[in-house]
């Protein structure tokens, strides 16, 4: 009972980690058709960044600090690319794509520079560090920590999306462009805000995944594949489909991994392959990446 | 292929097949590697050049095909020849599967989900260490003898690597200049007419990626036999990424362009590997250059060059 409670809460964390990552990664596809490649080396950036801060221990540094900061370093970083490079290449979602390939590359060498080969652990705040006690069960706070948040930030960009104008803006860009520039939306303003946003929240969600998986390199290579399996679950653009392809995934590779822990990359083959079969569109897309 | 490039063509195979005569053994296990290199980036051009599909997970089937034949002839006694036609096999059993689903999408989809693909095959070679053995990788492979001829020497190798090269180029020649290639190219530039003129443009598409997946498993497996070793790495997004970066610096959609731009590409990769250690950072540096700068490749770059001179003279 106690094992299965802990990997439950583990599916329910990575799947909370995976929706930070991989909306972010959605919406910027929904809105600007570019497959942001970078996104995995955003989350790695991210937990290099966290665990710095966290380890240095800076006056007065803790874990949601160092989250915002890492958001808001990585937000920068972002809208940098998006202003300097892939502007430069709009409408040539090929060369965009290439592009942030390319940054990919540079920013997971970067990270390997700066911060060695060997893995840097990451200290989990020390007030979430004991487990909860229920009904004579343990359960692991951190995790839960990391799933209330990431149910908070899907709230968040929910009512973002849905309340507010800006959020109309972006819905009407996904939906159709031209119409949204005719109208007067100004699409290229919403184009790095969109990215901002999207890479904030990948180098936020670095930071929170840090106690959890610690940094590496490859956690790039780790975390990309698996937001990429959520968006094509989950459908390009759609929040609701990320939210839900997220923990779908999360659980499918943490149990996987307990139950068969050889062949866990290849359980994630099978709900990829019966949703491009069945609905290329994706679980709530409502177009085809 | 006009008169011009035929010479061209057959003095340049003149000229490797002397290598090993006037090279030390340096260039000609460089010049090995380079040539499976090109038989990879030719394969994947097939895709991205001429089928208009940009795959991020090619280096899959090179990947596969390696494992085979490393598995088979360390733990399974396999004799070479048994487990290359195997591997072979292999590849293109795995293109099979992999084409069904990745066709359902075009475009973005395509290259998203055959990177989600190979990044999970890549993920199994480092989990499913009683096969693949992990992060060690399998050593001590055998290298395969065709017609009881040994290839451990460096020329031999070579040799060996140029004539399959010769077979896969002709091979993937026919293939493009064939009625078939010029179905192809009109799924790439007009899916829907093709459609409507009854050419059925998914099945195209897939017999396209099974027999680019092929030609990649013939590079695996010489991959594996150059190497005699086999890591997790060798599929990893680096390697798809350094072929589609070969295929573009060339100039996809061009027989040569792919020769090209892996013959600069492995020699970038040696010699800057010689001196520092920031390879994966270099390689995004000129996947960034050569999409703003060149992106139609350096073989349409020099044509118009060449072009722009004869104007001049005129």
């Amino acid at each position: 009972m106690q094992f299965w409670i802990i990997q439950f809460l583990n599916s329910l964390a990575l799947g909370g980690l995976l929706f930070l990552l991989s909306s972010g990664f959605s919406l910027i596809f929904g809105l600007m058709r570019l497959a942001n490649l970078t996104h995995g080396a955003f989350f790695m950036v991210g937990a290099y960044i966290g665990a710095s801060l966290l380890r240095q221990r800076v006056v007065g540094m803790d874990l949601w600090l160092a989250a915002l900061l890492a958001g808001i370093a990585l937000a920068a970083l972002g809208g940098l690319l998006e202003r300097l490079v892939l502007r430069r290449l709009a409408g040539n979602s090929l060369g965009q794509v290439l592009v942030t390939l390319g940054v990919a590359f540079i920013l997971s060498d970067a990270c390997l520079l700066v911060w060695g080969g060997d893995p840097i652990p990451v200290p989990t705040p020390r007030a979430l560090a004991r487990p909860i006690f229920f009904a004579g069960l343990a359960f692991p706070t951190y995790r839960l920590v990391v799933i209330v948040v990431s149910v908070v930030v899907a709230v968040g960009l929910h009512a973002l999306l849905e309340r507010t104008r800006i959020g109309a803006m972006i819905r009407a860009g996904v939906d159709d462009m031209p119409i949204a520039r005719a109208v007067g939306i100004r699409v290229s303003r919403l184009f790095t805000a969109v990215f901002c946003l999207g890479a904030g929240l990948a180098g936020a969600a670095g930071v929170l995944g840090g106690p959890i998986f610690s940094a590496y390199p490859g956690l790039d290579a780790d975390m990309l594949p698996l937001a990429l399996i959520v968006v094509i679950l989950g459908g390009v653009g759609s929040l609701a489909g990320a939210f839900v392809g997220s923990f779908i995934i999360g659980a499918i590779y943490t149990f996987g991994s307990t139950l068969f822990p050889d062949l866990a990359y290849f359980i994630l083959f099978l709900p990829m392959i019966v949703v491009i079969a069945y609905r290329p569109e994706g679980l709530f897309g409502r177009i085809a990446a | 292929m006009s008169r011009a490039s035929l010479i061209l063509a057959l003095t340049a195979l003149v000229a490797l097949a002397l290598l090993p005569f006037y090279a030390g053994e340096y260039f000609i296990n460089l010049a090995s590697q380079i040539l499976i290199a090109a038989i990879f980036a030719s394969s994947l051009n097939l895709l991205v050049g001429y089928g208009g599909l940009t795959s991020l997970g090619h280096a899959a089937f090179v990947g596969v095909s390696a494992y085979v034949f490393a598995w088979l002839t360390t733990h399974a006694g396999a004799g070479p020849a048994v487990a290359a036609a195997a591997a072979l096999v292999g590849a293109t059993i795995v293109a099979c599967v992999f084409g069904l689903v990745a066709l359902r999408a075009t475009g973005l989809g395509f290259l998203m989900i055959t990177l989600a693909f190979s990044q999970i095959l890549w993920g199994l070679a480092y989990r499913w260490a009683s096969v693949t053995n992990g992060d060690n990788g399998i050593s001590g492979i055998p290298r395969f003898s065709p017609f009881g001829l040994s290839l451990d020497g460096a020329a031999a190798f070579y040799w060996f690597t140029l004539a399959l090269c010769v077979i896969a180029f002709a091979a993937i020649a026919a293939f493009a200049s064939s009625a078939f290639g010029a179905a192809l190219r009109g799924t790439r530039d007009e899916p829907r007419r093709m459609a409507a003129l009854g050419h059925d443009v998914r099945l195209i598409r897939w017999i396209t990626f099974v027999y680019a997946g092929f030609w990649a498993g013939v590079a695996g497996l010489l991959y594996v036999n150059y190497n005699k070793f086999i890591h997790p790495s060798a599929m990893s997004i680096t390697n798809s990424a350094e072929g589609l970066l070969a295929v573009i610096a060339g100039g996809s959609g061009t027989l040569a362009g792919p020769i090209v731009g892996a013959t600069l590409i492995m020699l970038l990769k040696n010699y800057v590997s010689a001196y520092v250690e920031r390879w994966n950072m270099l390689l995004g540096f000129v996947f960034v250059a050569i999409v703003l700068i060149a992106p139609d490749g350096v073989i349409p770059g020099l044509r118009r060059a060449a072009a722009r001179i004869r104007g001049g003279r005129k």
